[in-house]
C-alpha cells in the first residue's frame, strides 16, 4: 500500500475499501480471541476455508478471523453475516453442514444455537443474545467485526478518522480541552483525568517527551486490555497517535504483558500496517507530525504495572517503582516528561475526538464519564468481558448479563480492582459502578476485573490468596510492604490451617494501617484492601476459622473432611478412578461407596468428578 | 549443558543485532535468548552485558527478578499452571496439587529425566475456560483433576 499524504488520500482509500464490500455478501466471522482460539478456533478457520472450497463456494464467502467477542464462555464463536447468526461451541464436525445448510440455504441449525441461561430460550442472533443487550459497547464494539491483522477492517469501520482531524482540524491544546471536557479518566486503576495528565506533560520542561501505552494488565482475572490490544489494536495506536499529538512527543512505547503472545504479535503487525500506510512514522498524512512507536515485552512481574517500575523495566533495569515526589509528567523516561496511560484509556480518545466531548460526558455518572470493560469472571454463569456504562449497577452486570450464579448456588461476593481492591458483599449490589462509588465501600474500580464469587468461595481464604499473591509479586525495596505482607500471608495462613487466635483480627488491622502509610508505592498501600473488606463484611467467616476451627464454605483444607452422602451416592465410582490414594471403595451396583479417612488426602478430586452432589466438604 | 563460548557469542550477537544493541530493550532480548537456549546460560549473559555495555551485576538483577527467566536448564516441555482469581475460585490448586502429585516436583522444579518442568503463572487471560493449564503455549482449560494425566501423557 503507498503512503497516504493528505486527509483527502484516507478518505479516497476508505471510500475505495468501502466500495469494494458487498454488505450482501456471507461472511463467517471466527472468534480468534484467546478464549476461542484455546479452544480450537483455529482448526475452524482452515476447515471453513475446505469446506467452502470443496461445496463450489470458493471465491463466493469470505471468511474473517476477528479479536475477541467477549462471550468466552461459548467459544468457539462462530458468526454468519450477513444475517448475523450466532453459533457457539463449534466443532469441526459442525463445519459441512453449517455451510450446506445455513450459508447455502439459509437455514438454521438449532443445535449450534445458543440456550440463553437468562430467558431459557435459543437465540439466533448475536445482538439477541442477552449477554450482550444491556451492554453499551463504544471501545469494544468493533472487536467482533474486524481482523486486527488487516487495517483495511479498521479503515471501514472508520478508522484513523479522528487522528486525521486531530491533526488536521485543531492545535495540540484543543485536543487536550476536548479530552478534558470529555471527563475521561484513566482505566488503569487510580482514575486520573488524563487531560490533566497530558497537560501536565505538554508543559513540562524537557528535551524528549514521551507517551507509553500501558498493556502490562498485571490484575489477575482481568482481561480486557489482551482482548483490546488483540482484537483493535488499530484504535489502542491511532488513540496513542493523538495523545502524542496532543502532548508533543515524537516517541512512544506500548509495553505488553509477558503472558500475552499474540497482544504482542497483533500490535506488532499493526505498527507494520500503520507505517506503511503513512498514518505512523514520518510526516504522518503529511501533517508534517512525527511519531515512532516500539513495542516492549514485560518480564512477569505485577509490579512493573505500576508507573515508575514500568519506566525502570523500560530503561533495562530491574523493575522497581521509586518515591514519587517527583511525577512522572514531570521526569518519568529517561528523566524525560512522560505520560502513560492504560490500554482502554488510549482506546477512549479516538471516540472522543470524533463524536466530540459533550457527547461522551452524556455517559456515565457525575464523576466518572463514559463506559468500562469488566472482566466478569468466576462463578458467574455467562463469563466474559462486558462494556457497561458507569453507573450501572453490580446487580446488572452480574445477573442481566452475567446471567447469576452457576448450579443453583447463592451469591456471596464481588471482588473488584484485582488485589488492590476488596469484596462486596450482596447488600452493596445495588451499587451504581463508577469510581467514586467503588472507593467508598472499601473496593476499587482497579483496571476493571469483576470476580465473582458464590458460597462455595471462603472469604478467608480469598483474602490469604491475595496478600500471598502480593507477598510475592512485593519488589522487596520498601520494609513495610515486604515485611507487612509477610507478616499478614503468616497470620492468613494460620487462620485458614486452624491456628488462627483471638487477637489476629486486630493485629491484621494493625499491620494493615502500617502498609497503608508506610508503603513506597500504591502496590503496598493498596495491598490490605481485600483483608480489611472481608473482615468488614464477611467478620463471622474469620470467627468461625478462629473460634469453631470450622470453614464454613468447605475450603480450607485443615478444617473439612470430606465424607459420603449415602442417601445421594449411587455407587457410580467415578470418584474411585479420581482419587489418586485408592481411599473410595467399591461396595457393589446401587450402594454407596466408602471413603476411608485415614488414607484420605482431602484433595478433593472425588468432589470434583462427582456429577450427583454426593460428596459433602464440611 | 555448556557450550562453546564462540557459539555464544555468535547466538547472542544476532539477538543483540535485532534489537539494536538497545539497553532499554534488555527485557525483550533476555527473552528471546532464553527461547534459544530454553533458559539463561551464564556466558550467554556475560555476553549479554558487553553487548550492551552494562555491568553482569544488572543483567543479573533483571534475569532473577522477573518470573519469566530461568537460570536453570528446564524440562522439554514447560507446564504453566493459572492461579489467577479466576481459576483459583474455581479450584486451580486442586489441579496444581494433582501434578505435583503426578510429576513428583514442586512449582519452579524440573523433572529428573528434563521431561517437565512445572510453573504456576497468574492469570493468562483467558479466565473463561479456568481452571487452565499451558503446556508449551497450548491451553487445556476446564481441568480437574482427573484430566490432569491425559493432558500430560499427550506430550512425550
Ligand atoms: C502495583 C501496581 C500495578 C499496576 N498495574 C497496572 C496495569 O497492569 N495496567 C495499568 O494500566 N495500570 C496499572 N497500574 C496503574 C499505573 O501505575 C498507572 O496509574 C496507569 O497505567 C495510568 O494510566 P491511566 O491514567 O490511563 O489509568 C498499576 C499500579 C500499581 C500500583
Ligand atoms: S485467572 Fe486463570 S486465566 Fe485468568
Amino acid at each position: 500500500m503507498s503512503r497516504l499524504s493528505s486527509p483527502q488520500e484516507l478518505e479516497a482509500l476508505r471510500k475505495q475499501i468501502i466500495g469494494q464490500r458487498d454488505p450482501k455478501r456471507p461472511c463467517v466471522t471466527i472468534c480468534g480471541g484467546t478464549g476461542c482460539h484455546a479452544n480450537g478456533s483455529e482448526k475452524l478457520v482452515t476447515a471453513f476455508g475446505d469446506e467452502i472450497e470443496c461445496q463450489g463456494l470458493g471465491g463466493k464467502v469470505d471468511i474473517r478471523v476477528t479479536g475477541c467477542h467477549g462471550f468466552c464462555e461459548r467459544g468457539p464463536l462462530v458468526v454468519i453475516k450477513p444475517g448475523g447468526i450466532f453459533y457457539q461451541r463449534v466443532k469441526a464436525e459442525d463445519i459441512p453442514g453449517i455451510v450446506s445448510e445455513t450459508i447455502i440455504k439459509g437455514n438454521i441449525i438449532d443445535e449450534l444455537l445458543y440456550t440463553d441461561a437468562i430467558t431459557g430460550e435459543k437465540v439466533k442472533y448475536e445482538h439477541e443474545v442477552s449477554f450482550y443487550r444491556k451492554q453499551q459497547r463504544l471501545v469494544f464494539g468493533n472487536n467482533g467485526v474486524i481482523d486486527p491483522n488487516n487495517i483495511d477492517d479498521y479503515l471501514a469501520v472508520g478508522g484513523y478518522a479522528a487522528l486525521s482531524k486531530a491533526l488536521f482540524k485543531m492545535s495540540p491544546e484543543e485536543v487536550i480541552e476536548e479530552i478534558k471536557k470529555a471527563g475521561l479518566r484513566g482505566r488503569g486503576g487510580g482514575g486520573f483525568p488524563t487531560g490533566l495528565k497530558w497537560e501536565s506533560c505538554r508543559r513540562a520542561q524537557g528535551d524528549t517527551r514521551y507517551v507509553i501505552c500501558n498493556c502490562d494488565e498485571g490484575d489477575p482475572g482481568a482481561f480486557m486490555d489482551r482482548s483490546l490490544m488483540e482484537g483493535n489494536p488499530h484504535s489502542v495506536l491511532e488513540g496513542l497517535v493523538i495523545g502524542a499529538y496532543a502532548i508533543g512527543s515524537h516517541e512512544g512505547y506500548i509495553y505488553i504483558r509477558n503472558e500475552y503472545p499474540l497482544a504482542v504479535k497483533n500490535a506488532e503487525i499493526a505498527i507494520k500496517q500503520a507505517e506503511d500506510c503513512g498514518l505512523l512514522g514520518k510526516d504522518i498524512l503529511g501533517s508534517g507530525f512525527d511519531f515512532m512507536v516500539r513495542i516492549n515485552r514485560g518480564g512477569g512481574a505485577f509490579i512493573c504495572g505500576e508507573s515508575t517500575a514500568l519506566m525502570a523495566s523500560l530503561e533495562g533495569r530491574v523493575g522497581e517503582p521509586r518515591a514519587k515526589y517527583v511525577h512522572t509528567v514531570e521526569k518519568g523516561l529517561w528523566d524525560q516528561p512522560t505520560d502513560l496511560n492504560n490500554v482502554e484509556t488510549w482506546a477512549n480518545v479516538p471516540l472522543i475526538v470524533s463524536r466530540g466531548a459533550e457527547w461522551y460526558a452524556g455517559i456515565g455518572t457525575e464523576g466518572s464519564k463514559g463506559t468500562k470493560i469488566f472482566s466478569l469472571v468466576g462463578k458467574i454463569n455467562n463469563t466474559g468481558l462486558v462494556e457497561v456504562p458507569m453507573g450501572i449497577t453490580l446487580r446488572d452486570i452480574i445477573y442481566d448479563i452475567g446471567g447469576g450464579i452457576p448450579e443453583g448456588k447463592k451469591f456471596k461476593a464481588v471482588q473488584t480492582g484485582g488485589p488492590s481492591g476488596g469484596c462486596i458483599p450482596e447488600s452493596l449490589l445495588d451499587l451504581p459502578v463508577d469510581f467514586d462509588e467503588l472507593s467508598q465501600v472499601g473496593s476499587m474500580m482497579g483496571s476493571g476485573g469483576m470476580i465473582v464469587m458464590d458460597e462455595g468461595t471462603c472469604m478467608v481464604d480469598i483474602a490469604r490468596y491475595f496478600i500471598n499473591f502480593l507477598e510475592g509479586e512485593s519488589c522487596g525495596k520498601c520494609v513495610p510492604c515486604r515485611e507487612g505482607l509477610k507478616q499478614m500471608s503468616q497470620i492468613l495462613t494460620g487462620i485458614t490451617e486452624g491456628r488462627g487466635k483471638e487477637g489476629d483480627i486486630e493485629l491484621l488491622e494493625r499491620l494493615s494501617e502500617t502498609l497503608v502509610d508506610g508503603s513506597l508505592c500504591a502496590l503496598g498501600s493498596t495491598a490490605p484492601n481485600p483483608v480489611l473488606t472481608t473482615i468488614h463484611y464477611f467478620r463471622d467467616e474469620y470467627d468461625a476459622h478462629i473460634r469453631d476451627r470450622k470453614c464454613p464454605a468447605g475450603v480450607c483444607k485443615a478444617l473439612i473432611s470430606y465424607s459420603i452422602d449415602e442417601e445421594k451416592c449411587p455407587g457410580c465410582g467415578l470418584c474411585i478412578g479420581a482419587c489418586p490414594v485408592g481411599a473410595i471403595t467399591f461396595m457393589g451396583k446401587g450402594e454407596p461407596v466408602v471413603l476411608d479417612q485415614e488414607k484420605c488426602i482431602k484433595c478433593g478430586s472425588c468432589y470434583d468428578v462427582c456429577r450427583l452432589d454426593a460428596i459433602k466438604g464440611e | 549443558m555448556k557450550m562453546g563460548d564462540s557459539q555464544a557469542q555468535q547466538t547472542v550477537k544476532t539477538i543483540l543485532d535485532r534489537f539494536q544493541n538497545d539497553r532499554g530493550l534488555l527485557v525483550s532480548i533476555l527473552q528471546d535468548v532464553q527461547a534459544e537456549y530454553n533458559y539463561l546460560p551464564r556466558e550467554a549473559l556475560e555476553e549479554v552485558g558487553q553487548g550492551l555495555d552494562i555491568p553482569l551485576s544488572q543483567v543479573f538483577g533483571v534475569a532473577t527478578f522477573f518470573k519469566a527467566f530461568s537460570l536453570k536448564p528446564r524440562g522439554r516441555h514447560l507446564i504453566n499452571v493459572c492461579l489467577g482469581t479466576a481459576c483459583h475460585v474455581r479450584g486451580a490448586v486442586r489441579v496444581l496439587e494433582e501434578i505435583e502429585r503426578e510429576l513428583g516436583i514442586k512449582p519452579g522444579e524440573t523433572t529428573g529425566d528434563l521431561k517437565y518442568t512445572l510453573e504456576t503463572v497468574n492469570c493468562v487471560g483467558a479466565c473463561a475456560l479456568g481452571p487452565i493449564v499451558v503446556v508449551d503455549g497450548e491451553y487445556s482449560g476446564e481441568m480437574r483433576t482427573n484430566k490432569v494425566r491425559p493432558v500430560l501423557e499427550s506430550y512425550d
